[in-house]
């Protein structure tokens, strides 16, 4: 294996609380050291990362690929591309995919073919009940033997809280993370943007943010109950903020994501009937949007993930109410969180360590670091340069992003994983 | 609202898609053009060539007869060819997609669509996925808006209260799933009302109802003290089975419009619905037929509403 070493690189790695510019050196795979030079080390590639910043590659707890089953909307070798021209380095899979991921068989087809795409750590996450139907188990054990990390119900009800609870204890005997999406199915009543102004102004079907602080209460008493590790996911209202908070201080094992473009955009910022701004949760109020900032500074948020789902041209092509919901994110996760710290919202030790080494300690994985020994999974980012959003730099299939056009500071350079380079940009290129 | 959608460069009225972001000029405009085309309704002669040679479809995803027939009329009584589809029960039964019905009827050199769909915001979608050239006025989408039928009531209510300044107007019932009353809400505000005092149960209100410029009333009674018009809401039947309301005689008791309650409100008060009528639910018999009440006259008034804004519409065309 190539032995590389990436040089005068500015390298930030939260974990091992390391902010200062120096050479990281990896050998078979591995990160070798940080800063001094290993004896006897020969570097087979050097990676001249000057006025670039070295840290983890990015690890995202909620994401969609489409395959298996919707190879129209997205395929594993445009996502795994799309996401190592995000600097992202590990990829939690939801299970709804197409059968749904509550079969051995379908997660290791899902990591079989992923590999072929040449990259390495796709995480499925299993179904927590059988075809996502909420009222029986899925086999979680051998599941999480053929390599799942969590299970997950993705965004579909579970039929009572019994079954829940259930599931719960069951996912708790074998140590398995539940991640949560918490929204009362019946108080959503099929809604398509927050319940507020624009719904009132619109006429358009609402979502009150009661659907999602209700399920999480009762997610949180279930915690407690049965001693299952909870992870709440893409969180999107100020008082789910407040609960997990006094829960967090109460000593209950949960955590929470939130999804990148719910820190930045409102109910206010949705041009009417644009169907690129349908996204579930939806996008709330400012005062929401500030306090789940706030929750990423105090810590009662741990996690930025994307929550990737890209679509087809079709699914966002009808009237808003109509089409699906969902944005296609991987590629704007690492700008729109140096944004946050361009506002002074977070510091960029945050926002790293909220892509890097929070989701692994979510995940119980060795990584998110830059510790000796660990996979040399690693992004180089260059945090002033400028790029547009438009179809010559996006590489995900789906285009559907309310950012499309935009331009963004912040633009991965190199992507390594496992000490492989997976990605590369000739930095000449705008 | 992006502004330009519905106005061309020269800031003229290219398609009707809500009252939202038209200025009070443009709505007086209609209401003005409409007058001059409501003496020729009464008249023998009732067609005009203004619309010669121009053909206008009319697009009905969801059923309507007087929405559709005044359309329809006006469309004629200004020398347009008109067609009118139901297609609730033609294409998109068969799977077709609603922008693939809008690509068959372009590649038929179709001038103007005149759409009614049940989902919020279909009309915009139209609008902006048509053909340059066309024209689009929107009957009627899910619970966002009904601009033409705001315009009729306008116009009523001018004829007989021309001062707009002076007027406090109540809208009673289902306000959350209703096109029609967000569209009036929108234009009594613009034309400077005194006042637009909802009135509902809090289930058929919208979470943020005040934030649309209205007082809010949960009791007919009071609610109607000082009102110089009064537009009732026609009651859906569904809303009994969804949970927002326990029965019509309920709902009868609580906010129908009686002789009675009619009392409380200004003398002079006008009694106004967008129809069709459920008697004995929303409003009495009585009121509906009697004096105050000038459901008629908005039913005959959109035809000269819809003249004048499908007129307008036109003008790039060279109409007008």
């Amino acid at each position: 294996m190539e032995r590389i070493l990436i040089k005068d690189g500015r390298i930030i790695d939260p974990a091992n609380k390391i902010d200062r510019i120096g050479s990281v050196y990896i050998a078979d795979g591995k990160i070798a050291s940080v800063t001094n030079e290993p004896a006897g080390f020969k570097a087979d590639r050097v990676i001249d990362a000057k006025n670039q910043i070295v840290c983890p590659g990015f690890i995202d707890l909620s994401t969609r690929l489409r395959e298996p089953g919707q190879s129209r909307k997205a395929t594993f070798a445009s996502e795994t591309l799309a996401a190592a021209a995000g600097g992202i380095t590990t990829l939690c899979l939801q299970p709804d995919t197409i059968p749904v991921i509550d079969a051995r068989a379908v997660a290791e087809l899902i990591k079989d073919q992923a590999e072929k795409c040449g990259y390495q750590q796709i995480l499925p996450i299993a179904a927590l009940t059988q075809k996502l139907e909420g009222t029986e188990l899925s086999a979680m054990l051998a599941l999480k033997q053929a390599g799942c990390v969590a299970v997950s119900n993705a965004n579909q009800p579970v039929k009572n809280l019994l079954v829940l609870r259930r599931a719960m204890e069951y996912a708790a005997s074998h140590d398995l993370l539940l991640m949560y999406r918490a929204n009362d199915f019946w108080l959503a009543n099929n809604g398509c943007v927050h319940e507020g102004v624009l719904s009132t102004r619109y006429g358009l079907p609402s979502i009150p943010d009661a659907a999602e602080t209700i399920a999480l209460a009762q997610c949180l008493e279930l915690a407690e109950l049965t001693g299952c590790r909870v992870h709440f996911g893409q969180l999107s209202s100020r008082r789910s903020v407040i609960k997990l908070h006094q829960a967090k201080k109460y000593g209950l094992a949960v955590s929470s994501d939130v999804a990148i473009h719910q820190l930045h955009l409102t109910e206010n910022n949705i041009i009417p009937f644009d169907s690129a701004y349908h996204v579930l949760p939806p996008f709330r109020t400012h005062a929401d949007k500030e306090a789940l900032c706030e929750g990423l500074v105090n810590g009662t948020i741990d996690s930025i993930c994307s929550d990737h789902q890209p679509h087809d041209l079709d699914a966002k092509l009808g009237a808003f109410p109509e089409t699906e919901p969902g944005i296609s994110s991987l590629e704007t996760l690492l700008p729109l969180m140096l944004k946050l710290v361009s506002q002074r919202a977070i510091t960029i030790e945050q926002g790293i360590a909220a892509l890097t080494q929070n989701p692994a300690k979510i995940l119980q994985l060795d990584g998110g670091a830059l510790t000796l020994g660990f996979a040399a999974d690693i992004c180089i980012f260059d945090a002033e340069q400028d790029w547009q959003v438009n179809s010559e730099n996006w590489k995900s299939q789906g285009v559907n992003t309310p950012f499309w056009g935009h331009i963004f500071k912040g633009r991965v350079i190199h992507t390594l994983q496992a000490g492989k380079v997976i990605f590369s940009r000739s930095v000449l290129t705008r | 609202m992006p502004d330009n959608l519905q106005l061309n460069s020269e800031g003229k009225l290219k398609h009707f898609l809500t009252i939202e972001g038209l200025d009070k000029q443009v709505l007086i405009e209609i209401l003005d053009l409409a007058e001059s085309f409501v003496g020729m309704n009464d008249g023998r002669i009732k067609k005009i060539p203004l619309l010669r040679g121009k053909s206008i479809v009319n697009l009905f995803f969801e059923n309507s007869t007087r929405t559709r027939t005044t359309f329809e009329l006006a469309a004629k009584r200004l020398s347009a060819d008109v067609l009118s589809m139901s297609i609730a029960t033609s294409s998109t039964s068969k799977g077709e997609s609603l922008l693939d019905t809008i690509r068959n009827l372009e590649a038929m050199s179709v001038d103007m669509f005149v759409v009614r769909h049940g989902i919020s915001g279909a009309a915009h979608f139209i609008a902006q996925h048509a053909a340059a050239h066309i024209s689009v006025i929107n009957a009627g989408d899910g619970q966002h808006a009904h601009p033409t039928q705001a315009m009729l009531d306008m116009f009523t209510i001018r004829q007989i209260k021309p001062e707009f300044s002076r007027l406090r107007v109540a809208i009673v019932g289902d306000i959350l799933h209703s096109r029609v009353a967000r569209s009036n809400i929108q234009a009594l505000n613009t034309l400077g009302v005194a006042e637009v005092r909802v009135i509902a149960p809090k289930t058929l209100l919208p979470a943020q109802v005040e934030t649309l410029g209205v007082t809010v009333s949960h009791n007919l009674a009071e609610g109607l003290q000082g009102i110089d018009v009064i537009i009732m809401l026609r009651l859906q039947k569904e809303r009994m089975s969804s949970a927002l309301l326990p029965s019509e005689t309920e709902y009868f008791k609580c906010f129908g419009l009686t002789e009675e309650r009619l009392k409380i409100a200004k003398p002079d008060a006008i009694v106004m619905h967008p129809g069709p009528i459920n008697r004995g639910v929303e409003i009495d018999s009585i009121v509906a037929d009697g004096p105050q009440s000038v459901i008629l006259k908005q039913v005959s008034n959109g035809i000269a509403i819809r003249m004048a804004i499908m007129a307008m519409a036109m003008q790039k065309q060279g109409a007008m």
